[in-house]
């Protein structure tokens, strides 16, 4: 396969800016539509022969993700505060982005997601609202990104998702002791479980192999190519084309603006750190729902002085969570939930919000082991263990193989004053400004977690838990789901995008990835991240072809 | 080839597999001497002293009571690797941090600063001095990724912690992985979810 080089003089049709879950999807529909494509990547180019399963590499130091000594994060709970280098937030970077070392949960939002506002009504000190398009209007690209990602589940086994166009291409994976357990306790409880819809292959696929279940899915690369990352399914599809180069370890620092405030291309630091400015028809960002706002706000100028596509002001507002409780059961006999894909069953019994609650929220479960040996020992016990000394180790030799994960993935409010912005003082090796984040979680993001940590519990006593603990609700970690600050929406005063991810502001400047969400749905954004993306770039393919771009 | 590094990990990998392994504190003098012995310092960035008194602290965190512990992971190693690369920027908690254990064996042992002369129980005594400070929460991750990390780290010797955990390594693994998705166990006899 030659992959072409182009010359950044060259005025190609698109640049794309992160070639992750939708970058990749991008790079994919554009070039085989025909066009010219450069994708530019932050991080390398790694293949399967370079991943491990260290674990400290991975899932300590930042072997797949943003590097805060070289990237400093920023964080504060609000304004009133000054902001602190905590690694509030994390991405994978690298060609792929985070496709490559996320858990593989493949969740489509149900058709509620999409008017959450017009269900519920407005939720003080919160910007609810619905989306500008419906299900229906995704449903066809939902089922294009199973299809040409390669995802596995079983259709209609979920009775809360919506009608689906296809079945699954892969059949679901088989439950392991995490996942009969809880099947079994739900069933007895009345609820629903079902198939974790995943980006891992069941059955060969596409020239790729199966999933082998050595259990090193979530934080690590796939030696197998067993899980869907755009890096092993569409980006190769993208170079095959010969019209689309990948080119990783680029930088970008500005998408520049003609004096009619149309965006000429993109500058960035190549591998020498010098500056370098590819020029293009058309900017796609696609860099996560922090970096595509880092990216606008450093890209303000005399027209856009509060950054680039920002007239509304909303460029960074927003910013939702990764919210949800890691519940933990010890179990009579070894389940050795280290072998396999981390998940394998889930019910969305608790999804929908109901203002009877008395707050709005809700949440999706999933059956799961969240831990590596060394991780196990350091986070995964109960805290009336000793941290150190003969009971500590005897703890975590028993417990490690017993023990079994629920995981709740619950709703983040959108709220105004949760933030991305640019730090004033801090830099990364770069020199350029730090990311600073803003954030406090919302009382009704809490009451949730309060109402599905009980929830779980109940689950885990069912399914014979001798001993349970775990997250309290209203805890501070880092976040993987980054959403909300480039919200899409069908006024420009209140949105920063139309449906298909084109910037209200700017002609031929879209912006593509998690920063468009609305609401937060119940997350596992990768799905609907790239069925977006799919969306997008049929509308582009259409409006290219027109001369509308 | 550095003869006294090999002689000591090897040696107590096989110490490891006996039944009845040595006391902790066995261990850790063996090491110490080994370490001290004069020839071929096998480490990349401890100094002997500071190493001794880590040897013996580790000792204390994974203990070798029941089976293999930091010791015998060569849990000592891996925190020479992580202060010699990817948390070099961690030498000067370790610097204040073995100042703060020296003050607590003096107080302890009136007149040395030499954690050797103290009984496993006064050992345990010094962590608890430090147990809340910033230098042991990181003194405690580097052992116990010495005892269950990965062994590129030089830590988990003859993978002793992977083992003791139950933990497999293995590349592919086939069903059933545990106890409970065995249909064999299933109360219904059903297998339903295979």
């Amino acid at each position: 396969m030659t992959t072409p080089a182009f010359r950044p003089t060259d005025e190609v049709d698109f640049v794309v800016i992160g070639a992750g879950a939708a970058g990749g999807v991008m790079a994919k529909e554009l070039s085989i539509a025909g066009f010219r494509v450069v994708v530019l990547e932050q991080g390398p180019y790694l293949r399967q022969s370079d991943y491990s399963h260290d674990e400290l590499k991975y899932t300590i130091l930042p072997g797949l993700t943003n590097d805060p000594k070289t990237q400093p994060v920023t964080y504060r709970k609000s304004e009133k505060e000054s902001a602190k280098p905590i690694k509030a937030i994390e991405y994978g970077r690298q060609v792929g982005g985070g496709s490559v070392h996320f858990t593989g949960n493949y969740w489509r939002f149900h058709e509620a997601d999409f008017h959450e506002q017009t269900l519920f009504g407005d939720v003080a000190g919160a910007a609810l609202a619905d989306w500008p398009l419906e299900y229906k209007d995704l449903e066809p690209f939902y089922t294009k990104a199973e299809y040409d990602l390669g995802i596995s589940g079983l259709a209609g086994a979920n009775p809360f998702e919506g009608p689906r166009s296809k079945p699954y291409p892969l059949p679901p994976i088989p439950a392991k002791s995490s996942g009969v357990l809880f099947e079994r306790a739900a069933k007895k409880l009345g609820l629903h479980p079902f198939p974790a819809p995943l980006a891992i292959l069941t059955r060969p696929y596409q020239g790729r192999s199966a999933c082998v279940n050595c259990g090193f899915c979530e934080s690590f690369g796939c030696e197998m190519r067993a899980k869907s990352s755009t890096l092993v399914s569409v980006i190769p599809m993208a170079e095959a084309t010969g019209r689309c180069e990948i080119r990783p370890i680029s930088y970008v620092r500005r998408i520049k603006v003609d004096d009619h405030g149309k965006v000429t291309g993109a500058v960035y630091f190549d591998r020498n750190r010098k500056e370098i400015f590819q020029r293009a028809k058309v900017v796609v960002v696609c860099a996560n729902g922090v970096e595509s706002t880092k990216l606008l706000l450093m890209s303000s100028s005399n027209l856009f002085p509060h950054g680039l596509a920002n007239t509304s002001g909303l460029v960074g507002k927003h910013l939702m969570w990764d919210l949800g409780l890691l519940l933990e059961g010890l179990f009579e006999h070894p389940a050795n939930e280290f072998k396999g894909v981390q998940v394998t069953r889930v019910i969305h019994d608790y999804y929908a919000a109901d203002a009877k609650r008395g707050f709005y929220g809700g949440a999706g479960i999933d059956a799961r082991f969240d831990y590596y040996p060394a991780g196990f020992a350091l986070s995964g016990l109960p805290p009336d263990i000793p941290r150190w000394g003969l009971e500590f180790k005897k703890t975590f030799g028993h417990y490690f193989t017993r023990t079994i994960s629920l995981l709740s993935h619950a709703t983040s409010l959108p709220v105004e004053s949760n933030t991305v912005t640019l730090d004033p003082t801090a830099t990364d090796a770069w020199g350029l400004p730090a990311v600073r984040i803003t954030y406090s979680q919302h009382p009704d993001d809490v009451a949730t977690q309060a109402w599905i940590r009980q929830r779980q519990m109940e689950i885990l006593e069912a399914m014979g838990a001798k001993k349970t603990w775990g997250d309290q609700p209203g805890g501070f970690y880092t976040s993987r789901h980054l959403m909300g600050t480039c919200r899409m929406g069908k006024d420009p005063a209140k949105s920063v995008v139309d449906s298909y991810g084109r910037a209200h502001d700017v002609a031929n400047l879209f912006i593509v990835d998690g920063s468009n969400f609305v609401t937060s749905a119940r997350q596992q954004p990768t799905a609907t991240i790239q069925a977006l993306a799919y969306r997008a770039a049929d509308n582009m393919v259409r409006m290219a072809r027109r001369g509308e771009l | 080839m550095p003869i006294s590094r090999r002689d000591w990990i090897f040696g107590s990998v096989r110490l490891a597999l006996l039944p009845q392994v040595l006391r902790a504190q066995d261990h850790a003098r063996k090491a110490a001497k080994a370490i001290s012995n004069g020839h071929a310092i096998p480490f990349e960035y401890l100094e002997p002293e500071a190493a001794r008194t880590l040897v013996a602290l580790a000792a204390e965190i994974i203990p070798s009571d029941d089976g293999p512990g930091a010791t015998e992971a060569g849990a000592l190693y891996f925190i020479d690797r992580a202060l010699a690369t990817f948390d070099s920027d961690k030498r000067e908690l370790y610097r204040s941090g073995l100042k703060e254990v020296g003050a607590a064996i003096s107080r302890l042992s009136p007149g040395s600063a030499d954690v050797e002369g103290l009984s496993r129980e006064q050992r345990r005594e010094v962590i608890r001095a430090v147990q809340s400070t910033e230098f042991f929460a990181v003194l405690r991750e580097h052992v116990v990724l010495g005892f269950l990390g990965d062994l590129e780290y030089r830590g988990n010797q003859g993978k002793v912690g992977w083992r003791y955990i139950g933990f497999d390594d293995q590349m592919a693994f086939t069903q059933p992985f545990g106890y409970y998705d065995n249909p064999e166990n299933d109360p219904d006899g059903k297998g339903e979810t295979r």
